[in-house]
Formats: structure tokens, C-alpha cells, sequence
């Protein structure tokens, strides 16, 4: 990314534009959208149209009212949508998924004045409005798996607007999954001391969002966007290396209490945050020190968050504070081009 | 925040003013810590803003009546006075109206004190105008006040809690939206209320060129990045 | 703002300045005066009743209430009394046929978002609190203000034992709250699932209460047998 933007003139020709690497990135999220699918049938299906659609819509209607024409087609309200659809539980409400849409873009977006304006994620803006909307019914969860999945909807799907999700309890029963816990594995953890195997995370079989189960999946769809250089390697590369490591030395320190690096990086939205949320190219740093900095604030953030927080998972805050922090540590690792000649800042990251 | 003072206006005008052009709270962004804090429901807030609106009224009108014998030199300090003294009288007649009113707007009463609106009305237009087009621009403000309050109150309400002045509108099964009674709610909502009348203001200025511009103030929100 | 740029010093004698001030602090002083008079009756009335409404919540029927405090020598009413800086409040409560029907106190304690005030009854016979209610809270909607709603919660004050050691200086057992689904003892608060803190804060403010009045007042229990 650094290659590609922020350069004075005189400007190359290339073929890599910004609506170019959106699509990609939209391409990059299909096969975790059909994981999706695949795990949690026909309701994750409308759940990721609708919220999608709510978000288009959203971007077309703010996008006209303030005389910028069609915005669309920059893919880039397609990604909020997708994202936003992956970081909530396949049995959300679809109407709870519409005001997530309408949050992210109205509030994430719109309001700061469009693409490249915006100094937070606006999927994750979006998530943030709906988990302290709407707390209870985000972190309740129905089983992956469950065999009437393709035939039937999850009875939570299709509550009416405006109403009390409705009750789910039977429909799980049905699923005839065993041993199904409501929680997720950061729940489970923080409240029962229970830690899933690495197993478990490998082949989607936890309760969570549907992005938070596919860690393979999305390293794979990670790795080839970072390949084609449309996205910057070394921000996942320093919120997982942070992550692991904070959570190593507390692992080592108090072994009892704190879980193996593996279950802090598989488990959660860490992975899908780090590799397609933290990369967002508006609301992250460009000067390469900076990179790090913010990459590594993520991923101790949301260690910090998940042991001695009162939340179960941090990713979605460490990322909203670290972008909130991006212009600051922009200014501060600016490298110096010309003036009063200091040691290369660019040079030693961590 | 300094009125364009323009010649000699009606008193019709006075008492407009602060209902829509110099709004305190879309217009000129005053008075934010009770908007934010105390406008979780359509009473809080009307209460609030009819609290407001006595303050300020009454102490415009005594700051106004008093304006020639206060040296210029001891001139905060007596508004201070002034100002606090009414917001005493409101503190004890709210608990003698209601208790549950007093603990739901809680210090937010007594705090009216240190809002900027009643200084700054008092200094900027009491302290220079007659009685009576001093009061009626003071209740116009505490009007424009509670209306803006009531706007987000309202919102806050029905989204909050599925009510609308205590009546329920959406029925037993509401799913209610916990942020909106939160202290985030209020900035959201007020965030949209301000981006509307932005709105609304550039399409009237865009409408009407030449001298509609000089009258808009531009809030804090917008396209100004 | 602009009378500042016309820089001619016209000279204020200090004497009016001072008559200036003093004409405004009389005019205010008589009217906060004035309105502090007339609404003092209002005002009072309002607090008892709202006092009367709390009380009679958590002690069913219950007609009359009397404000008293305990100290380490005994216990007084409020009224006509100052109350020591380490005395505890607490109201004695009166059925129709003039009895004691309990004891009504006040327990406070920090919960998600400040202090959570709660109002308990204390039954004398059973040694119980028979029932509570909350005072003030700002705990989160939905979640932390369960503690009003939820039944299962509430279940745990139809009788929550909190009788003295046999030395009469502490609760024989302190009031305290557990995990959702494992109260087992009649001193023990089952906790809301999903909203421990504010729960435990229940707990908490009980047992300090308790534990504060409960050894001052048991004692003298038979001066308020039947209402003054």
C-alpha cells in the first residue's frame, strides 16, 4: 500500500485503482461468506444480504443527497457490509442487521464525508452501535451445523421490526448438535475456564460469529490479497505477532490463568480484524514505522481488553481505539525529509 | 457568541430569534451538557427546558431592569448572582412538584447555573436591551431550548424505550435500544439533529444566494472535514 | 466585546460597585428566602411520602413509619434529635394494629456505574430480610436494572437470613452473593446471570448494612414493639 499511495508527482500509470483493489478485497471475503453459509444455512444467507443491501442502500442515498453522484461502484460499501454481516451471530434479527447497515455507513461514513474521510472502520462503527444497542440478543449464538439448517430459518431471523427477538430455544433442540453452549470460546473461557482445542477452531466446530470461525479460511484469502499487494502484510503480521506474544509471556507467567497463545489467536475476531479490518487503508497509518505501532497497539489492546476487561472479546474496540490513534502516531514516525538531520526513524520498528 | 444586532428589532422578532435562526441548541450549540445528559425521555427533557426557560426569563428580565445601575466592572459577578439565585427557586419548586422529577434531572437542576446559554444571553443581550424585548428574546431562547431538547428527547424515548411521554407506542414486545438511553445515544441523535438542519440550511442558503449567506453559522458538523 | 475597544477608562467608584453588589445580593437573598419558606412544607410532605412508598414496598402491610438511629448505646428517634456522625439510620415500621411489622434500612454499595442504593426489610421474628427495594441506581438499562425484575432474583429476599452470632456483634453468617445457579444457604444471594456486578453490589450493601445495625438494634428490639 505504502508503494502506492501518498506519492508526490509525478503519477505512474497504474492499473491498480481504488475500485480495483476493493473488488478484490470483496472477492477475498466470498469464500468466508460461503464457509458462512455452509455452517449456518439460509439465515446467515439473508442475514449477509440483507445487512449488504441496507448498506448499498445506505451509501446510495447519502452519496445523492450530498450531490456526489453514484458511489457504489467503489465496492467499498459492499466490503462494510460484508464484514459487518460476518462480525454478528448468524441468528441476528435481520431488522437489528438493517440498523447495523444504516449505523455503519449514516454514522461511520456519511457523517465524516464519505470514502477516505472516515477515521474509524465503519463495519466495526456499525457493530459497536448494534452491541450496545442491542447487548443481549449480539451475544446469543445457535449452534454451527445444525441439521435442518438449508430447510429451515433460525425463528430469530424473521422477528418483526422493532420487536423482542423471538425465541430460538426450540429450533436448537431440533438442531440436534451435542453439548451446544449459548457461549462463545472467549465466553466459555473467561467465565467457565473451558479452552476449546486447536482443533476445534481449525474446522469452524465453536459457537461464534460467522467471520470468528474460520481462521484457515481467512489466512488463505488474507494471503492472497496480500500477494497482490492489495493489502498491507505487515498490519495483521503486527497485531497477531503482538497478540501471540503478550499472551505468551502472560501464559508463561501465570500458567494456570492465562490460555496457550494459539487459543488468544484463533479465537474471536481477531483474525478476520486483523487481516480485513485493521488493513483498512483510510483509517490506518501509511509511514512504515507507523505500521507496526498501530499494528502491535491492536493486538496488545485486545489481549488487554479480553483478560482484564469486562467484555469478552476486544477486537472490535482495539481496532476503533487504534484508529482513533492513527493520525496521532501518523505524526509522530513522519519520516524527516529534509530539515534538522535526525537518525532514521523508519528504520527500527519494535 | 456575539447577536448580529440589527436595528432596533420587533418584538415579534426578539421572541423568534432564538426559536429558529439563533437556536441555542442546533444553531448555536449551547448548552450541551443538559442535552446530552437529561434528555433520555420527553419529560426530562420538557421539564428541563421549562426550567431553563423560567432561569433564563427571569434572570434576563432583572439583569435587564438592573442593566444602569451594574458597573461594567462587577457585571459577571451580579449575573452570577442573578442567575444562581433562579435556579435555587427552580431546585425547590421542582421538589416541591415532584420528587421522582427532581432524582431523574438529578445535579442537571442545579447545574443550569453554569449553563453558557444564560451568561451568554445575559451578557450579549440582556445587559444592553429594555425589559421587555429582553424577556421575550430570553423565553424565545428557553422556547428554542426545550424544542430542541424535546427533539432529542423524543427520539431518545421511543427508540429507548418503546414510549413516548410514558405511553408505550410499539406494544409489550418492543425491543428496546439500550445505547439510546445511554450517555452515546445522546450524541448520536444530536449528531443527526445537527446534520438535518445542516441540511436543511444549505438547501435554503443554495436556494436564496445573495444574502441569506452571512446568517449561516456553520456547526460543527458538515462537510467542513 | 466591543465596549472593551473603546479604551477610555471611565472611573467606577469603589462605593458603587460595592452598592451595586449589595442592592443584588439582598434583592436575590429575599427571594431564595422567600421561595425556601414557602415550598418547605411541600417539600417535606413529598419526602415522606416517597419514604412511605419505599418502605411500604419491601414491608407489606405496613401503615406507618417512624425514623430512628442506633448507636453503640441504644437507639433514638430522629425527630428533635442530631444524629451522631456514626449512628445508622433506619425505620421502624408499623402495621394498622399499631405492631411492629419490621425494620426498614438502607444498604449501599458501588455497582457498574455508581452506587446502588438499596432499601431492605427486616422482619424481627424471622430474622430475615423479607424484602427490598432500590432507592438509586444508574446501572446499565436492560442488563444491570434486572435487580428490579427479575423474579428469580427477587426470590432471594422473601427470606434471606441474616440472624446474629450467638455473641450478638456480627451476622452469624454474612450476606453473600454467588454465582448464578449455586446459592445453596439461606444467607447466600443467587447472582443475575450477565449482571454479577450489580448484584454482588446488592449483596455488598446489604451485608455492610446489616452487619452495621442489626448488633446496635437487635438489643433494644422491645422499645419498639408497639408504635409510640
Amino acid at each position: 500500500m505504502s508503494k502506492i499511495e501518498l506519492r508526490a508527482a509525478p503519477h505512474v500509470h497504474a492499473p491498480r485503482s481504488v475500485e480495483n483493489i476493493m473488488f478484490n478485497v470483496v472477492l477475498a471475503l466470498m469464500p468466508i461468506c460461503i464457509f458462512s453459509v455452509w455452517q449456518y444455512g439460509l439465515s446467515s444467507a439473508v442475514l449477509i444480504v440483507t445487512v449488504t443491501a441496507t448498506c448499498l442502500a445506505t451509501e446510495r442515498f447519502f452519496s445523492k443527497a450530498s450531490g456526489k453522484g453514484n458511489t457504489l461502484a467503489d465496492w467499498s460499501a459492499t466490503i462494510t457490509g460484508l464484514l459487518l454481516a460476518l462480525t454478528l451471530p448468524p441468528s441476528f434479527p435481520l431488522w437489528m442487521g438493517a440498523v447495523a447497515g444504516f449505523a455503519a455507513i449514516a454514522l461511520g461514513k456519511a457523517l465524516f464525508g464519505g470514502l477516505g474521510f472516515n477515521p474509524f472502520n465503519p463495519a466495526l462503527v456499525g457493530r459497536a452501535f448494534v452491541q450496545a444497542a442491542f447487548p443481549s440478543t449480539i451475544a446469543s449464538f445457535v449452534p454451527a451445523f445444525a441439521q435442518q439448517r438449508f430447510t429451515s430459518f433460525v425463528p430469530s431471523t424473521w422477528t418483526a421490526p422493532l420487536m423482542i427477538p423471538t425465541d430460538n430455544t426450540g429450533w436448537i433442540k431440533d438442531a440436534a448438535v451435542d453439548a451446544f453452549t449459548g457461549a462463545t470460546p472467549l465466553g466459555r473461557w473467561k467465565f467457565e475456564n473451558f479452552t476449546y482445542t486447536t482443533h476445534d477452531f481449525l474446522s469452524g466446530a465453536v459457537t461464534a460469529s460467522a467471520g470468528e470461525t474460520s481462521a484457515i479460511l481467512i489466512l488463505l484469502c488474507g494471503g492472497y490479497l496480500a500477494l497482490r499487494k492489495f493489502m498491507d502484510w505487515r498490519i495483521p503480521v503486527a497485531v497477531v505477532g503482538s497478540a501471540a506474544l503478550l499472551a505468551w509471556i502472560l501464559h508463561l507467567a501465570v500458567p494456570g490463568r492465562y490460555p496457550e497463545p494459539l487459543f488468544v489467536v484463533l479465537s474471536g475476531g481477531l483474525m478476520l480484524g486483523a487481516v480485513f479490518m485493521a488493513t483498512d487503508m483510510a483509517t490506518s497509518p501509511v509511514t512504515p514505522l507507523g505500521i507496526w505501532i498501530y499494528g502491535a497497539l491492536i493486538g496488545v489492546l485486545t489481549v488487554v481488553i479480553r483478560y482484564f476487561g469486562g467484555l469478552t472479546e476486544g477486537v472490535m474496540y482495539a481496532i476503533l481505539i487504534a484508529n482513533a490513534a492513527s493520525p496521532l502516531i501518523e505524526q509522530f514516525t513522519q519520516p524527516r525529509a529534509y530539515g534538522t538531520a535526525k537518525t532514521d526513524t523508519a528504520g527500527g520498528a519494535k | 457568541m456575539s447577536t448580529p444586532e440589527k436595528k432596533a428589532p420587533s418584538n415579534m422578532d426578539e421572541l423568534l430569534d432564538g426559536l429558529w435562526k439563533q437556536n441555542p441548541i442546533f444553531v448555536m450549540v449551547l448548552g450541551m451538557c443538559p442535552t446530552l445528559a437529561v434528555t433520555v425521555s420527553a419529560i426530562n427533557s420538557i421539564s428541563m427546558g421549562l426550567a431553563t426557560t423560567f432561569v433564563l426569563a427571569a434572570s434576563c428580565l432583572l439583569v435587564s431592569l438592573l442593566r444602569n445601575a451594574i458597573p461594567k466592572e462587577v457585571r459577571i459577578a451580579s449575573f452570577i448572582v442573578i442567575i444562581a439565585t433562579f435556579v435555587t427557586v427552580v431546585d425547590y419548586a421542582i421538589q416541591a412538584i415532584s420528587l421522582d422529577l427532581y432524582e431523574a434531572l438529578g445535579a442537571y437542576i442545579k447545574l443550569i447555573v453554569a449553563n453558557c446559554i444564560l451568561l451568554g444571553r445575559a451578557e450579549a443581550h440582556a445587559a444592553k436591551t429594555p425589559p421587555i424585548p429582553a424577556t421575550l428574546n430570553a423565553f424565545g431562547m428557553g422556547i428554542g431550548f426545550t424544542i430542541g431538547l424535546l427533539a432529542i428527547g423524543g427520539v431518545r424515548e421511543i427508540l429507548g424505550a418503546g414510549k413516548l411521554f410514558g405511553i408505550s407506542l410499539f406494544g409489550p414486545h418492543f425491543q428496546p435500544w439500550v445505547v439510546m438511553v445511554l450517555p452515546p445515544g445522546g450524541f448520536f441523535v444530536l449528531a443527526c439533529w445537527l446534520i438535518v438542519f445542516a441540511w436543511f440550511k444549505q438547501n435554503k442558503a443554495n436556494k436564496s444566494k445573495p444574502q441569506q449567506g452571512c446568517h449561516t453559522t456553520p456547526t460543527t458538523e458538515g462537510s467542513r472535514a | 466585546m466591543t465596549e472593551q475597544t473603546q479604551a477610555a477608562p471611565v472611573f467606577t467608584s469603589t462605593a458603587s460597585m460595592i452598592r451595586a453588589l449589595g442592592l443584588i445580593a439582598t434583592i436575590c437573598g429575599v427571594i431564595i428566602v422567600g421561595v425556601y419558606e414557602s415550598t418547605l412544607t411541600p417539600v417535606a410532605a413529598n419526602k415522606k411520602l416517597a419514604l412511605e412508598r419505599q418502605v411500604f414496598k419491601v414491608l407489606p402491610g405496613a401503615k406507618h413509619v417512624t425514623e430512628y438511629f442506633a448507636t453503640a448505646s441504644g437507639i433514638t428517634p430522629t425527630e428533635g434529635h442530631t444524629v451522631p456522625a456514626d449512628a445508622v439510620r433506619f425505620y421502624a415500621v408499623y402495621g394498622a394494629d399499631k405492631k411492629l411489622a419490621g425494620i426498614a434500612a438502607e444498604g449501599s454499595s458501588a455497582g457498574y456505574a455508581d452506587q446502588v442504593r438499596v432499601l431492605y426489610g427486616y422482619d424481627v421474628t424471622k430474622q430475615a430480610i423479607v424484602g427490598i427495594g432500590v432507592v438509586s441506581m444508574r446501572e446499565t438499562p436492560g442488563i444491570g436494572d434486572k435487580i428490579l425484575t427479575d423474579e428469580d432474583f427477587l426470590k432471594n429476599f422473601k427470606e434471606l437470613d441474616v440472624r446474629l452470632a450467638g455473641d450478638m456483634q456480627a451476622l452469624a453468617n454474612a450476606v453473600k452473593t454467588v454465582k448464578h445457579g449455586t446459592k445453596k444457604n439461606a444467607w447466600e444471594i443467587d447472582a443475575i446471570s450477565g449482571a454479577t456486578v450489580t448484584s454482588k453490589a446488592v449483596g455488598r450493601g446489604i451485608n455492610q448494612s446489616a452487619q452495621a445495625l442489626l448488633p446496635k438494634l437487635v438489643p433494644h428490639i422491645d422499645q419498639l414493639r408497639s408504635q409510640p
